[in-house]
C-alpha cells in the first residue's frame, strides 16, 4: 500500500510502484477527469499539479509521487484560480469534444498561478505541451484573459 | 449519461412526430411527462432534450436542445442534454432514411423542423393543461421563459408544475411552428453550451471513463501489417504476472490478434510486452507509399471511369491559346482524435450491452448482432460523450467495437470488457484518410477565358467493400472520392472528370469533409495557377466563374471584403483566397501570410460561411475554428506513411498535430441567410490549405503540389 494526498486528501493505493500517476488516479481512485491521451507526455491531457507544478501524470510513477500534494481537475475548483479558470472556460465556451480540457485547465490554472497577466507568447509557451485536436485554442488564449482579468 | 431507464416508460409516442400517430402518454412512476421521443418535463421543472446524434465536440447536445427549447419557449437553464438510445425507428438521421447515425454534417440540418416540433408540441400539451387547470381559453395563455402565464388572471406555472397535468393531455396532431422573426433563441442568443460545465471540470464522461462491477481492461496486441494474421502466441509469461486474469487470441472480420486483460491498464500493458507472438504474414501488405504512389502516376496516364463529362475537353484543350497542366499527391492521414478508439462491452447468453461514443448505431448494431449471433435488438447501445472523432468512430466495419465483442467472447463473457487502445495502437490500425494523386489540365482561349478542364483522380475507394457501396458507388464511382471535384462550380463548357480506384489493402475510411479534403486543394489550387497564368486576380476570377452559384459568390465576396481583399500589402506579407462547398455548405477562406526571418507566419484567417440559419452563432464560430485548426493540422505536418507495409508513425512525435504556438488568428463571418439550416461540422476544414497555399505562391514561393507542407521545404513560425 502507497500513501498518497491527492486533492487534500489523504488515500492508500494497491499499485506497483511503477504504475503511472495517471492509471493510479483513474483506475485506482476512479478519479477519470484526467485524461489517456498518448502516454509519453505529448499531449497534456494528463496533466496534474504536484506540489502546484503542472505534471504529465501518464509518466509520472507512483513511487516518485509518495508524501507529495496532489492536485487533479475534481479538485482544482476548490482553489480561487482554478474556480475562476473553470468558470472562464464556461464563459467562453472552450470545450468541443471536452477529451482535453482538463489537462488544458491544468495548464492554464499553473500558468496564472505564477503569472498574473500572461502576454500571448507566454500563453503560447505554457499551452503548447496540450494538444487539443478541435483546435480550441483561439477560446483557451480568450479564456485565460479572461480568467487573467478576474485575478487581477 | 448513462441512460436513465424509467425514461423508456414514457417513450410511447412516434419517434419521428408526424405526431398523427401518437398516443396519449401519461406519467407513471414519475411526476412529468414526455410528450415524444426527445423531451422529458420533470417535476423539477427540468426539461431534458433526448438527443439522437453523437457529442463529439460539434455542438449537437447544444444545437439540438436550442431547437426544442425555441419552440417550447423554455429558459435555456432549465434545458439538459441526453444520449438517445440505438432504435433506428425513433431516432434514425432523417436525410438517412432508416439508419440512426451521425455524420455527414447533418445533425442539425435533419433535426431542425423535428426537434422544433418536439418542442411544440410540448409546449402546446403545457398550455392546454393550464387552460384546463385555470378555467380560462388556450388562446390566451403565453409562455416565455419557462413561464406558462394567463394576463387576465395574472395565473403564472412553471413547466413543473404543469408536467402532470400535461401528461394526460393528447399529444397534438399537428404543430404550428413559429416564424423566424418571433425566434428568441435561434440565431440571437451565445448560449452557454450544455456540456461546457461538466468538460471545464472533469465530470463529462467518455467511453474511457466507464466504470462497470467486474470489469477487465483489454490491451490488445494488433498485427504488425495490414492483412497478417495471428499464427501462434505463448503468455505463459504474461499469465504469470500479478493482476493479469487472461490472455486471449481474438479475431474479427478486420483483424486478429491477442488481448492482455486484467483489472487496471498499466497491469495490462505491461502484460503485453511479455507476450510473445508469431504472425502469419502469407497476405500481408509490404507496399511502401512511394510505391504507390509511382502506380498512382501511372494510373493517372490510363483512361479512368467518367465521373463527369460535359463538352469536348481533348478537342477543347488541342483548341485553346495557352493550356496549363499541375498535378497533387496527398498522403494518408489519420484521425488521431484525443480520445484513442475504445469499447466498453458487457456480454450475457442472449444479449450485448455496449458503451461507446456511438456515431453509427444501426451500422455497429447489425455488425454485433451477427458477430455474436444475437438478433439487432439484443444489442443495447449506450451512447457516451466521445473525444473527438472526425469520423472515425462511424467505421462502416466496425472494427474496433467487434474487437471488443470478440474480446469479452474469448473470456466467455464472464466479465465486462473494456478494450483500450494505445495511441499507438490507434495510430497505426489504419483506417486512414486515403492516399490520393490527381492530374489537371486547363485550357483558356486568347482573351484568357477558361475553356477546358480535365480532372483525373487517383486513389482508394472509401465505400467500396461496405454495405454504402451498393447506395454510393454509381456506375463505377465512389461519390466520396470525386465530391469537390465532379460538381466543380465554376463555368467552363468542357469538362472532364475522371477517377480511378485502385485496391490497394490499407484500410481507409471517411476524415472529417471526406473527398473534400483532397478535391478543395487540387482544384482551388489549380485555379490560381490559371489566374497566374493568365494574369487575372485569383478572387475576381472566381467571381466570374462563379456567376451561376450565387451562394459561393456571396461567400467568396463577404471573405473578400472583411479580409480587406485588393488592399495593397506591405513587403514580405501576401494573402490567398479558396472557396468550396461540402455538405450543402459553402465556406470561404482569405489567409493572411508574411515572411519572417525563421519562417512563414499566418497573420490571420478570414472564414466566411452561408449555412443557411445559423442557429447558435456562435457554434457556427466554433466549428469554423476548430475544421481550420483541424485541416491546417494537415495541411502542415499531416501524413501517414508506409514502409514496407509498416505505418512509420506511430504517435505525436512523429505524427504532429497543431499546438497553440501554431494556431492563427480567426476571425468567422456568417452570411445572412433565412433559408433552412445545413451543417457545420466538416465544410471548413478543405478550404484553409488551398487557401494558405494560394498565399504562399502568392508569396513568390512556388505552387504547391504536395502536402504536407512541412515535406515541401517550407516552415513556419
Amino acid at each position: 500500500m502507497i500513501a498518497l494526498s491527492v486533492n487534500g486528501q489523504p488515500v492508500t493505493v494497491d499499485a506497483e510502484a511503477d504504475t503511472p500517476l495517471l492509471w493510479v488516479l483513474r483506475d485506482f481512485l476512479e478519479l477519470t477527469g484526467t485524461k489517456f491521451g498518448c502516454g509519453m507526455a505529448l499531449s497534456g491531457a494528463c496533466t496534474v499539479h504536484l506540489d502546484g507544478k503542472p505534471t504529465r501524470s501518464c509518466v509520472t510513477p507512483l513511487s516518485a509521487v509518495t508524501g507529495r500534494r496532489i492536485n487533479t481537475i475534481e479538485g482544482i475548483g476548490r482553489f480561487k484560480t482554478g474556480k475562476v479558470v473553470q468558470e472562464a472556460w464556461m464563459a467562453e465556451n472552450v470545450p468541443q469534444c471536452g477529451y482535453c480540457q482538463s489537462g488544458q485547465v491544468m495548464s492554464a490554472v499553473a500558468l496564472l498561478s505564477s503569472n498574473k497577466d500572461p502576454s500571448d507568447a507566454q500563453i503560447d509557451s505554457a499551452m503548447s505541451g496540450n494538444i487539443c485536436r478541435c483546435a480550441t485554442y483561439p477560446r483557451i488564449r480568450a479564456a485565460i484573459k479572461r480568467a487573467a482579468k478576474k485575478l487581477a | 449519461m448513462i441512460e436513465n431507464v424509467s425514461r423508456r416508460e414514457f417513450f410511447k409516442a412516434s419517434g419521428a412526430l408526424v405526431l398523427a400517430v401518437s398516443l396519449p402518454v401519461r406519467a407513471q412512476d414519475k411526476p412529468g411527462f414526455a410528450p415524444n421521443a426527445f423531451v422529458r418535463i420533470d417535476a423539477d421543472n427540468t426539461v431534458t432534450v433526448i438527443v439522437k446524434h453523437l457529442e463529439m465536440g460539434q455542438g449537437t447536445y447544444t444545437g439540438l436542445p436550442t431547437l426544442v427549447a425555441e419552440e417550447l419557449d423554455a429558459d435555456w437553464a432549465q434545458i439538459r442534454a441526453e444520449g438517445a438510445p440505438a432504435d433506428a425507428k425513433r431516432y434514425n438521421n432523417l436525410s438517412w432514411g432508416e439508419a440512426q447515425g451521425t455524420g455527414g454534417s447533418s445533425s442539425l440540418p435533419n433535426s431542425y423542423e423535428q426537434m422544433r416540433k418536439a418542442g411544440a408540441a410540448a409546449r402546446a400539451m403545457l398550455v392546454r393543461a393550464a387552460a384546463e387547470k385555470w378555467n380560462v381559453p388556450a388562446e390566451q395563455i403565453t409562455v416565455a421563459k419557462g413561464v406558462v402565464s394567463h394576463a387576465k388572471t395574472k395565473k403564472r406555472a412553471k413547466f413543473g408544475e404543469l408536467a402532470a397535468a400535461a401528461a394526460t393531455q393528447t399529444v397534438p396532431a399537428d404543430v404550428k411552428l413559429k416564424e423566424p422573426k418571433d425566434f428568441v433563441l435561434i440565431g440571437k442568443a451565445t448560449l452557454p453550451r450544455t456540456d461546457a460545465a461538466a468538460k471545464s471540470t472533469g465530470a463529462a464522461i467518455f467511453t474511457q471513463d466507464i466504470k462497470l462491477p467486474e470489469m477487465l481492461t483489454a490491451v490488445v496486441i494488433h498485427p504488425p501489417r495490414f492483412g497478417a494474421k495471428l499464427a501462434r502466441f505463448d503468455a505463459a509469461k504474461a499469465q504469470e504476472m500479478r493482476g493479469v486474469e487472461a490472455v486471449v487470441a481474438f479475431e474479427t472480420p478486420v483483424r486478429s490478434g491477442v488481448a492482455v486483460l486484467a483489472y487496471d491498464y498499466w497491469t495490462a500493458k505491461k502484460a503485453r510486452e511479455a507476450v510473445v507472438v508469431e504472425w502469419d504474414e502469407t497476405n500481408a501488405l509490404r507496399l511502401g507509399s512511394a510505391q504507390i504512389m509511382a502506380e498512382y502516376k501511372r494510373l493517372a496516364d490510363t483512361p479512368g471511369t467518367v465521373a463527369r463529362k460535359q463538352g469536348d475537353v481533348e478537342a477543347a484543350l488541342k483548341a485553346s491559346a495557352k493550356t496549363f497542366a499541375a498535378a497533387y499527391e496527398f498522403p494518408y492521414l489519420a484521425h488521431a482524435a484525443m480520445e484513442p478508439m475504445n469499447c466498453v462491452v458487457r456480454l450475457a447468453a442472449d444479449a450485448c450491452e455496449i458503451w461507446h461514443g456511438e456515431q453509427f448505431q444501426t451500422v455497429d448494431q447489425m455488425a454485433l448482432a451477427k458477430f455474436l449471433g444475437l438478433q439487432p435488438d439484443q444489442v443495447k447501445l449506450n451512447m457516451v460523450f466521445a473525444g473527438g472523432s472526425f469520423g472515425r468512430r462511424a467505421n462502416p466495419h466496425s472494427d474496433f467495437l467487434l474487437e471488443a465483442a470478440a474480446i469479452a467472447k474469448a473470456i466467455k463473457g464472464l466479465a465486462p470488457v473494456k478494450l483500450v487502445w494505445s495511441r499507438e495502437d490507434d495510430m497505426r490500425a489504419g483506417y486512414y484518410r486515403p492516399m490520393y494523386y490527381h492530374a489537371l489540365e486547363a485550357g483558356v482561349d486568347a482573351a484568357g477565358n477558361l475553356t477546358a478542364w480535365r480532372h483525373v483522380i487517383v486513389g482508394q475507394s472509401i465505400l467500396a467493400g461496405t454495405a454504402f457501396e451498393s447506395m454510393m458507388v454509381k456506375e463505377g464511382i465512389d461519390a466520396t472520392s470525386v465530391e469537390g471535384a465532379a460538381n466543380l462550380p465554376y463555368g467552363v463548357e468542357n469538362l472532364l472528370v475522371q477517377l480511378h480506384s485502385p485496391q490497394i489493402g490499407v484500410p481507409v475510411q471517411w476524415w472529417r469533409s471526406v473527398g473534400a479534403t483532397h478535391t478543395a486543394f487540387s482544384t482551388e489550387c489549380f485555379l490560381d495557377d490559371i489566374a497566374r497564368g493568365t494574369g487575372q486576380d485569383p478572387f475576381e476570377l472566381r467571381r466570374t466563374l462563379l456567376e451561376k452559384h450565387p451562394r459561393h459568390k456571396g461567400t467568396l465576396e463577404l471573405a473578400a471584403k472583411q479580409a480587406g481583399w485588393g488592399k495593397p500589402l506591405p513587403k514580405d506579407r501576401a494573402r490567398g483566397i479558396a472557396v468550396h462547398e461540402s455538405f450543402d455548405t459553402v465556406v470561404a477562406q482569405v489567409v493572411d501570410i508574411s515572411r519572417r526571418k525563421d519562417g512563414v507566419h499566418i497573420e490571420r484567417v478570414v472564414c466566411a460561411v452561408d449555412c443557411g440559419v445559423a442557429v447558435n452563432p456562435n457554434i457556427v464560430a466554433m466549428q469554423m475554428e476548430s475544421g481550420i485548426g483541424f485541416g491546417l493540422s494537415a495541411a502542415l505536418m499531416g501524413a501517414i506513411t508506409l514502409k514496407d507495409g509498416a505505418v512509420e508513425q506511430s504517435n505525436f512525435h512523429d505524427y504532429p498535430v497543431l499546438r497553440m504556438n501554431q494556431a492563427p488568428r480567426i476571425e468567422v463571418h456568417i452570411v445572412p441567410s433565412a433559408e433552412k439550416p445545413t451543417g457545420v461540422g466538416e465544410p471548413a476544414t478543405p478550404v484553409i490549405a488551398p487557401a494558405l497555399a494560394n498565399a504562399l505562391a502568392a508569396l513568390g514561393g512556388k505552387p504547391v503540389r504536395s502536402l504536407p507542407l512541412s515535406g515541401q521545404g517550407f516552415s513556419f513560425t
